[in-house]
């Protein structure tokens, strides 16, 4: 997946990695964390022109109040109980003060001490075996705006541009305790988490949109004359992909432990820096340090009353917990017997997902439903251009085939030109088999007809005699002539064996 | 008690924070009226709080919401219309170097 270098154990020395994890997550409500301007991450508003989904408060007027937006609080209790956090019953909202242009308040409105998801994990496949990632919170807050160096198309401009659409976005800030021991377990644990929250329903997770953004603390600790020595935590901020993700990891695995070789310097107070990551030559490198933590005057917001979530919320949102995608794979492939690769389609796309659940809901067997979406409706859905759930054929219809090829009424075929029927009729499709004459001919005196006008065919002499003579590959041209015959209706099964039986005769 | 005096330098700081350009005579103004501030909010530190929740809002409110319903936000040009630079659609401010500040 990389092309990153393992380091393996640096210069001979014994070494573990560090790596603790903060993801930012852009929840797709369709209105800003404070206001009814519309949200970027929301796609009805991926394409919108820069500063065109702005209001008062995005902007920061001054006299403008933030309003909190009761989506983004469920979402990020959604979140919360899918990794197994402890709910805040009573949660507050603070100011992070800063300075910079991409905020227009000059202050982020946060949660400092009272995150809305308290410490909670999630269990992660390592090695054929289970790692548990511990959550230390998650807490809700506003997105900034983003900043160009360059008009768009490249044009030069004498200053920075700000587009303030993102500005307010929700974001849902997810932190882990310093649990992974390797970049892989770091991207695995990212996959997962972008996998779930996909299938919660709380962010598209467009990773090439930033709407997931990690950033690594990353330090290592050395074995050295029998005792551990700690490099300073380097903090790599704003990766947007799993790629990146990897390489930061290895890159600072080596860079710390040839600096620490160089200059001995171990961690300590103040000692945390800040690094970001260089996609092209994959290496970390140093960046502006923002301020410290005490530089930021965090207060509570005196705008926003407090977040209390009772008994009968909390239950209401229980309720939208969805069998999680890991969990889902497993039950596919050890329970539905479904092959792995097939089961990670399906649940690649929770719309899909969501569709072939109500497919075995309408009660069709899961390997032939299975096989149907992933065969013929997934071509379909290539020629056009559209998810294989979002091309007008229900669920109900897909299960009806599947019973229609079941009960053999319809052979494997016609299934493609069943579909294209489908997705312009909302008939049965039993009823749309007839209509288009796809119903299979079972009839065994209509079919030996058939079969007994091929074999008196005398320009197929020669093959008769080759398969009576056993050369079974043979059957193949009367196969075709029969089939050619019934226009495609006969069923095959049933020809291949009264074709047998009389030629043997 | 803690001392709540504040000192210069905690002003200059503060005030560098908030970047503000602060006169030497500010400086001293400012620390002695934050100090007298600061020492009548010492006051409350007499009172028993014991079994008191803090009160993080003067209101007693909770779980004011929203509906989670788009409406038509502010015209781009009517947001830039009190900028003080911009250009095309976008705020202008001066060059800024490396990456954002980030969330």
């Amino acid at each position: 997946m990389t092309t990153a270098h393992d380091p393996g154990q640096p210069y001979g020395l014994k070494t573990t990695l560090m790596v603790g994890m903060e993801i930012h997550v852009e929840l797709d409500t369709r209105t800003k964390m404070w206001t009814d301007a519309p949200n970027v991450a929301h796609p009805d508003y991926f394409d919108a022109g820069p500063n065109t989904l702005l209001s008062p408060v995005v902007i920061g007027m001054p006299g403008t109040l933030p309003v909190m937006n009761h989506a983004a609080v469920e979402m990020s209790i959604l979140v919360g109980l899918a990794l197994n956090c402890a709910i805040a019953r009573r949660c507050k909202w603070d100011r992070k003060s800063y300075w910079y242009p991409d905020l227009p308040k000059n202050y982020q409105i946060s949660q400092y001490d009272q995150p809305i998801c308290g410490a909670g994990y999630l269990d992660i496949p390592v090695d054929g075996s289970t790692k548990r990632i511990r959550i230390t919170r998650a807490h809700l807050e506003e997105d900034a705006g983003k900043l160009l160096h360059d008009l768009p198309g490249g044009g030069h401009s004498d200053g920075s541009l700000v587009d303030l659409n993102r500005a307010g976005t929700p974001l849902l800030e997810i932190v882990t305790e310093p649990d992974f021991g390797s970049a892989d377990e770091a991207v695995v644990f990212g996959q997962m988490l972008r996998d779930l929250c996909r299938h919660l329903g709380v962010t598209q997770g467009v990773m090439q949109q930033g709407h997931m953004r990690f950033e690594p603390n990353i330090n290592v600790l050395i074995e050295k004359d029998a005792r551990t020595c700690k490099t300073p935590i380097v903090e790599i901020k704003n990766l947007n992909s799993f790629k990146a993700v990897h390489g930061a990891i290895l890159h600072e695995h080596t860079r710390q432990v040839e600096k620490w070789l160089e200059d001995g310097v171990e961690m300590g107070a103040r000692s945390k820096s800040t690094r970001g990551w260089d996609d092209a030559k994959l290496v970390t490198t140093p960046q502006r340090e923002k301020e410290d933590e005490d530089e930021y005057r965090y207060f509570p917001d005196p705008d926003l009353c407090e977040v209390e979530v009772d008994d009968a919320m909390l239950e209401a949102i229980r309720a939208r917990l969805v069998e999680l995608p890991h969990a889902r794979l497993r039950r596919y492939v050890d329970e539905l017997k479904l092959k792995e690769a097939d089961a990670k389609a399906i649940i690649d796309e929770p719309a899909v997902t969501a569709y072939f659940e109500r497919v075995l809901a309408e009660g069709a067997g899961a390997l032939p439903a299975a096989k149907l979406l992933r065969n013929n409706l997934s071509k379909l859905a290539n020629e056009k251009g559209a998810g294989p759930d979002a091309l007008g054929v229900s669920a109900a219809q897909l299960a009806s085939i599947v019973g229609l090829l079941d009960a053999g009424t319809v052979g494997s075929n016609v299934v493609d030109t069943l579909l294209v029927a489908c997705t312009t009729s909302d008939a049965d499709p039993a009823q749309l088999a007839e209509q288009g004459g796809l119903v299979q001919v079972q009839d065994d005196s209509q079919l030996e007809a058939w079969v007994d006008e091929v074999l008196a065919n005398p320009k197929l002499q020669k093959a008769v005699e080759d398969l009576r003579g056993g050369k079974q590959q043979a059957i193949g041209a009367l196969m075709g002539q029969v089939m050619r015959l019934s226009k495609g209706s006969a069923n095959p099964g049933q020809v291949t064996k009264l074709i047998l039986a009389k030629v043997r005769q | 008690m803690p001392d709540p005096a504040i000192t210069q330098d905690d002003v200059r700081h503060a005030a560098k924070l908030c970047r503000l350009a602060l006169t030497d005579g500010e400086v001293d103004r400012f620390t002695s009226q934050l100090g007298d501030i600061l020492g009548y909010i010492q006051k409350l530190n007499e009172l028993d709080v014991e079994g008191v929740r803090p009160m993080p809002h003067a209101l007693d409110q909770h779980n004011v919401f929203r509906d989670d319903q788009p409406a038509p936000g502010l015209a781009t040009d009517a947001a830039l219309a009190n900028a003080p630079a911009k250009d095309g659609p976008f705020f202008k401010v001066p060059k800024v170097l490396g990456e954002g500040g980030g969330a």
